[in-house]
């Protein structure tokens, strides 16, 4: 059994993002890349997969600020494998990375043999389109999205997976295999490793590179973005300040002028 | 001729999904707006009466086939591409919700059309017709157009009122023949339903929402004595939910419930369009949050840059001894 995790850097949000001089992109001066947070997921849930079930695991992510960062990690955690994409120029958005993940996938005897391949169900960046469904019409795959378990069936052809519909409600699939499917959270947490772990495999393991071929990017359809703001912020919030006390009495008010208490 | 708007219906269990009479009120206004007819599109199997909630478009070209009878996305976009292929629609607007996602995207990806996601509006300028995209967790909008037909735009709920998109009177229907591979490679085996919770968070007047920036699960009991002195119940964004704090029932968001309570107080959540997407419509949102740039403070009435964990006990105090206060009164 192997398993293929696509790996996205995105700008952790939780820092302030600002607007670059073109008006159109982040300021990348400040940003902070972080790995998208449903591919964490994706990868936790094929190393659960891995102890389970015994699988190889390989992760493979796009050239980014910090993702070297990002496949050590995943290394330190218990992926076998960690390759990183050579010169992603492609193109920003989705759709050139879909492209470009799916043409080194067909051009990899291992990655081409993968049984299933998870990524993040989407990206905070996702503006142009969702990585999974990419590149399963590239790859000419099934795909199934909000996966929050998947199981290998015996026989192996097969997996078990299930997805969220909105309400609570979950749905049980039978996906043939290989598919590409999409993790919304794994079963458990994404595990923690120690930082001393992950030292020790910088030292010990080494990231594999591969080359895009440089055709993508071409007869892409694309969106031209206009501008990036932050939100116009239509009935912003009424900001309550002070003292943390002084606050809470002022709530209290609040809530009792509207008949709350 | 321009071509039309194609508004994509989303059906699940037998009812229209509320985000399809959004996308019906949107498409109606990009239609005006370039002079062009709307038509809605509706996919399913034995599923012709739900056309009649269609009213807002000018006609509903309905798709059946046994294999659409579960709205599965890469069904979805299989049997739908040909005929937008034959049809040319200048838009099409796919619903972006936890029952068809990815729909849109392969539909764009199988016409080789330009696609944006998460849109939260549509407007045209100049002839041109205007996505504006939410991104990175709600913080920026993108504004983005595209040259290239049919522009497939992913709908994110909350764009418009629901009225808006509805009207009386059936549409007429025509039935387009579909043609689908036979095997089908993704199969729904069950549902499962969500096991009913201690509590129905759909039916409280009052909600205290936890989110990450709680931090620790021993801090959700200050929480619980806060919703407790305010009569009301916790619930929880995603994180905090896939941590295992609360239940799945007491999930607010796209793949949790949709609440209105009378207040929903919003502690430590960010306010990703995920979450907001099930709280938006409550009567009076107070949120509380560290970071003043947190999406959640353009949808609350009252904002709070604060730890929760420093708020949490200084409003149970003070909401305390009022309720002392009125008590004696």
């Amino acid at each position: 059994m192997d398993i293929l995790v696509l790996l996205k850097m995105v700008p952790d949000v939780v820092e302030e993002l600002q607007v670059d001089a073109s008006g159109k992109a982040l300021d990348t001066e400040f940003l902070r890349m972080i790995l998208s947070e449903q591919d964490a997921h994706a990868l936790e849930q094929a190393l659960l997969l891995k102890e389970r079930q015994g699988a190889r695991v390989t992760v493979l992510a796009r050239e980014a600020p910090e993702v070297d960062q990002a496949l050590y990690e995943a290394l330190a955690k218990g992926a076998d494998r960690a390759v990183r994409i050579q010169a992603a120029d492609g193109g920003a958005g989705t759709r050139p990375a879909a492209t470009q993940f799916a043409q080194v996938i067909a051009g990899d005897p291992v990655f081409r043999g993968a049984d299933l391949i998870l990524t993040g169900t989407q990206a905070n960046d996702d503006l142009d389109g969702l990585l999974a469904p990419l590149v399963a019409h590239e790859l000419g795959l099934p795909f199934l999205g909000i996966v929050v378990s998947v199981s290998i069936d015996a026989a192996g052809g097969s997996a078990t997976a299930v997805r969220e519909y909105p309400g609570g409600v979950r749905g049980e699939f039978s996906v043939a295999l290989p598919a590409v499917v999409g993790i919304q959270a794994a079963e458990k947490s994404p595990r923690y490793v120690p930082v001393a772990k992950v030292r020790a495999v910088m030292k010990s393991a080494s990231i594999g590179k591969v080359e895009a071929s440089g055709i993508f990017g071409q007869a892409m359809p694309q969106i031209e973005v206009l501008e990036m703001a932050k939100p116009a912020a239509a009935g912003k919030a009424a900001m309550v300040e002070g003292p943390i006390e002084a606050v809470a009495v002022k709530l209290t008010d609040i809530l009792s002028e509207r008949g709350l208490l | 001729m321009t071509g039309a708007i194609w508004v994509v219906a989303e059906q699940w269990r037998g009812r229209i999904s509320p985000i399809t009479f959004e996308a019906l009120a949107l498409g109606r206004e990009v239609a005006d707006a370039l002079g062009a007819p709307m038509h809605a599109v509706l996919m399913g199997h034995q599923a012709a009466p739900l056309a009649e909630r269609l009213g807002k478009a000018a006609k509903v070209l309905y798709l059946d086939h046994p294999l659409l009878a579960e709205p599965d996305p890469g069904t979805y976009a299989e049997a739908l591409w040909p005929l937008a292929k034959d049809r040319e629609p200048v838009c099409i607007v796919a619903p972006l919700t936890n029952v068809t996602l990815g729909f849109g995207t392969l539909l764009a990806a199988k016409l080789g059309a330009p696609a944006a996601n998460f849109c939260r509006d549509l407007r045209v300028s100049g002839g041109m017709i205007q996505s504006r995209c939410v991104m990175y967790g709600g913080k920026m909008e993108s504004l983005v157009t595209a040259a290239g037909r049919p522009f497939v735009v992913g709908l994110w709920p909350g764009s418009r009122p629901i009225d808006q998109g509805m009207a009386a009177g059936a549409p007429p229907l025509e039935e387009v023949p579909v043609q689908l591979p036979e095997l089908k490679r993704v199969g729904l085996r069950r549902y499962i339903e969500p096991e009913a919770g201690d509590v129905d968070i759909t039916q409280q007047d009052v909600l205290v929402a936890v989110g990450r920036g709680i931090q620790a699960k021993e801090n959700l009991e200050i929480a619980e004595r806060v919703a407790e002195l305010l009569g009301g119940a916790v619930c929880g964004s995603r994180p905090v939910i896939d941590q295992g704090w609360l239940p799945l029932s007491r999930q607010v968001g796209k793949s949790g419930m949709t609440v209105k309570p009378k207040l929903y107080l919003a502690l430590g959540i960010s306010g990703a369009p995920e979450h907001v997407e099930g709280m938006k419509d409550s009567a009076l949102i107070i949120a509380v949050n560290t970071d003043a740039q947190a999406p959640i403070f353009q949808l609350a009435h009252y904002g709070v840059v604060a730890d929760v964990l420093d708020m949490m006990p200084a409003l149970e105090e003070a909401i305390g001894k009022r309720k002392q206060v009125g008590s004696h009164a």
